[in-house]
C-alpha cells in the first residue's frame, strides 16, 4: 500500500480528505503511483502530468523521505520506505509567485 | 416573475449572485472552486440550467466544470458524482481537460509555430480556456476559446473537445502574436440567423468569421487601423479586445478595439471608427442594449500602460446611435479615487424591460443598473478580482 499526499486544491477535485492510499501490482515507482493515481480519480488526469507526453507539470514537485525526486525518472524505484507505506509519497504545489 | 442569475469569474473562484425581477436584494452564494482562477462560466441558452465554467491554474492546468442545475452542484464532465470512473473496458474517464491541438492531416492545415514576442516563431501550447460558448440550441455542445489561440468544441456536454483546426490552418497564424495577457481566443458569436456563421477574436491576430460551421475562416478586420503594428492595416495582428452583436442583427457588430471603438454593418467585412467623444477609446468590454440594437455601452480606460478610469472617474459610456455620440453614466459610480479595470468578459445584460446592465471590476465590486444604466448601485464590494459576468434571465 502506497499513500499519496497531495496538494489542497487536488484534494477538492478529487473529492478527499487526508492521504491516499493505493495498492500497486508491482514495482513502487513514480510512474506506477501517478498511474494508480489517475485510475482511482480520473479527475486528476492532467493535472500532475501531461495527459500525452506524461511530462511532470512545471510547478508541480514530488518529494519523498525528505528528498525532492521530481527529476528523477519517472521508472527509478522509490525509496523502500515509500513502497512499504511507512512514509507518504508527496505530491507539491510548488511555491512560486509572491 | 423572472429572476436573474449572474455568473461572476474571479481570480479566486466562482460566485452566483441572484436576484428575483426587481433586482434590488440579492443573493451571492460562493465561492465555487475557491483557489482556482476562474476565467468564464456561462449558462446554456438552450437549458439556463447547464453551467460550463473554465477553472484553471497555473500550477495544475486546465478543468472544465459543469452544473446541470444551475449552479447548486458541479462535477468535472466525464466523471458525473455516482457513475463509474472507468469505462466498460476499465479505461478511465475525465478526459474534460484534454486540450489538443489538431495535427491530422486530415482536417486542416495545422501549424506548428506562432510568432512570439520578439519576433522569432514559437509552438503552439496550451494554456487555459478563456471563453466558453454554449451553443443556441443544444446544451451538450459548447464552443471553447483558448489560449495559445485556438477554437474547440464539444459535443458531448464538455466530456471531449475537439480542435476546429481550420482556423489555425487559416494560412495567417504565423503572423498571430500574443498581447499582454497571452495569445488568446477570447470571444466567440453565434449568429443566431444563419447556423454555420460564427465570428471569433484573438489578441493579437484580430477578428474571423466562418461561414460553414467552423471548417474555412477569413480574417475580416478590413478597417482596424492600429498604429503599435509595422502596418497598421494590416490583414491580421490587430489587438481585438471584444465583439458584441444584438441577436435581432447579426450582421452589425460592434468591436472595443485595443485602441478604437468600431463598427461594422456587413458581418465584419468591413469597419468603421465610432469612438466619437468618448474620454478615451481604449477599453475592454462592449455590449448592447437587451431591446434597443443601436444602444451600446463601453467603460473607458486611460490607456494601455494605464490600466484606469480616466481622471479616477468610473464612467460607463452608453449612445443610443449605434456609436459616434455618446452620454456618460455615473449615477452612483465612484467618481474620485477609482482605480479598477473592467477586464473584457466583466460585462452582460440581462433581457428585462427595463434591462438590466452588469459590470466587476478588478477591485471585487459587480455593479448592477436596472434602468439600463442610468443609475447604478454595486451587489458585492469585495470578491476577488472579477473575470467574467453573465447574466441569465430565467422564468
Amino acid at each position: 500500500m502506497i499513500r499519496v499526499v497531495l496538494p489542497t486544491h487536488l484534494r477538492t477535485l478529487a473529492r478527499v480528505k487526508g492521504e491516499v492510499e493505493l495498492q500497486l501490482d508491482g514495482q513502487a515507482t513514480q510512474r506506477a503511483v501517478l498511474d494508480a493515481l489517475e485510475a482511482k480519480y480520473p479527475m486528476l488526469r492532467g493535472t500532475i502530468r501531461d495527459h500525452d507526453t506524461e511530462r511532470r507539470r512545471p510547478f508541480v514537485r514530488f518529494f519523498a523521505c525528505g528528498e525532492d525526486l521530481s527529476h528523477d525518472p519517472p521508472d527509478s524505484p522509490l525509496p523502500e520506505m515509500i513502497a512499504k507505506g511507512a512514509e507518504p509519497f508527496f505530491i507539491i504545489g510548488a511555491i512560486a509567485g509572491g | 416573475m423572472s429572476r436573474i442569475r449572474l455568473l461572476v469569474g474571479t481570480r479566486k473562484g466562482a460566485f452566483v449572485l441572484t436576484s428575483d425581477g426587481k433586482r434590488k436584494q440579492w443573493d451571492v452564494d460562493g465561492p465555487h472552486f475557491a483557489g482556482w482562477e476562474i476565467y468564464h462560466v456561462k449558462g446554456s441558452p438552450a437549458d439556463p440550467n447547464r453551467l460550463y465554467a473554465s477553472q484553471t491554474s497555473g500550477w495544475f492546468g486546465q478543468i472544465i466544470q459543469r452544473s446541470d442545475n444551475g449552479g447548486k452542484s458541479w462535477f468535472q464532465p466525464g466523471t458525473p458524482p455516482g457513475e463509474s470512473i472507468t469505462t466498460p473496458d476499465g479505461m478511465p474517464k475525465g478526459e474534460s481537460n484534454k486540450f489538443v491541438y489538431d495535427s491530422s492531416p486530415e482536417t486542416g492545415k495545422p501549424l506548428t509555430t506562432h510568432m512570439w514576442y520578439d519576433g522569432t516563431q514559437h509552438p503552439w501550447e496550451f494554456k487555459r480556456v478563456w471563453h466558453l460558448e454554449p451553443s443556441l440550441t443544444d446544451s451538450d455542445t459548447v464552443y471553447a476559446g483558448v489560449e495559445d489561440a485556438a477554437l474547440f468544441r464539444s459535443s458531448d456536454g464538455g466530456e471531449t473537445w475537439q480542435e476546429l483546426a481550420g482556423l489555425r490552418g487559416h494560412g495567417s497564424g504565423p503572423r498571430w502574436q500574443p498581447g499582454a495577457g497571452g495569445m488568446c481566443l477570447h470571444t466567440i458569436l453565434l449568429d443566431p440567423k444563419n447556423r454555420e456563421r460564427m465570428f471569433i477574436a484573438i489578441s493579437a491576430a484580430g477578428a474571423f468569421r466562418t461561414d460553414d460551421g467552423g471548417k474555412n475562416w477569413k480574417p475580416i478586420n478590413q478597417g482596424l487601423h492600429s498604429q503599435y503594428i509595422p502596418d497598421p492595416n494590416a490583414e491580421v495582428g490587430h489587438c481585438v479586445h471584444r465583439i458584441a452583436m444584438h441577436s435581432s442583427r447579426p450582421n452589425t457588430l460592434f468591436m472595443q478595439k485595443h485602441w478604437d471603438v468600431m463598427r461594422s454593418d456587413d458581418a465584419g467585412d468591413s469597419w468603421r471608427e465610432v469612438s466619437g467623444n468618448l474620454p478615451s477609446d481604449f477599453g475592454f468590454p462592449i455590449d448592447i442594449h437587451a431591446h434597443e440594437p443601436d444602444t451600446i455601452y463601453v467603460v473607458p480606460i486611460k490607456s494601455d500602460s494605464e490600466h484606469f478610469p480616466p481622471d479616477g472617474k468610473l464612467r460607463v459610456y452608453r449612445s443610443r446611435t449605434g456609436g459616434n455620440e455618446w452620454e456618460e453614466l455615473t449615477k452612483g459610480l465612484p467618481q474620485r479615487d477609482c482605480y479598477v479595470n473592467v477586464l473584457r468578459d466583466a460585462m452582460s445584460i440581462d433581457s428585462l424591460e427595463p434591462c438590466g446592465v452588469y459590470f466587476g471590476t478588478t477591485g471585487g465590486q459587480v455593479y448592477a443598473s436596472r434602468d439600463a444604466g442610468d443609475s447604478w448601485e454595486p451587489i458585492v464590494r469585495d470578491l476577488p478580482a472579477v473575470l467574467s459576468v453573465e447574466a441569465q434571465t430565467l422564468p
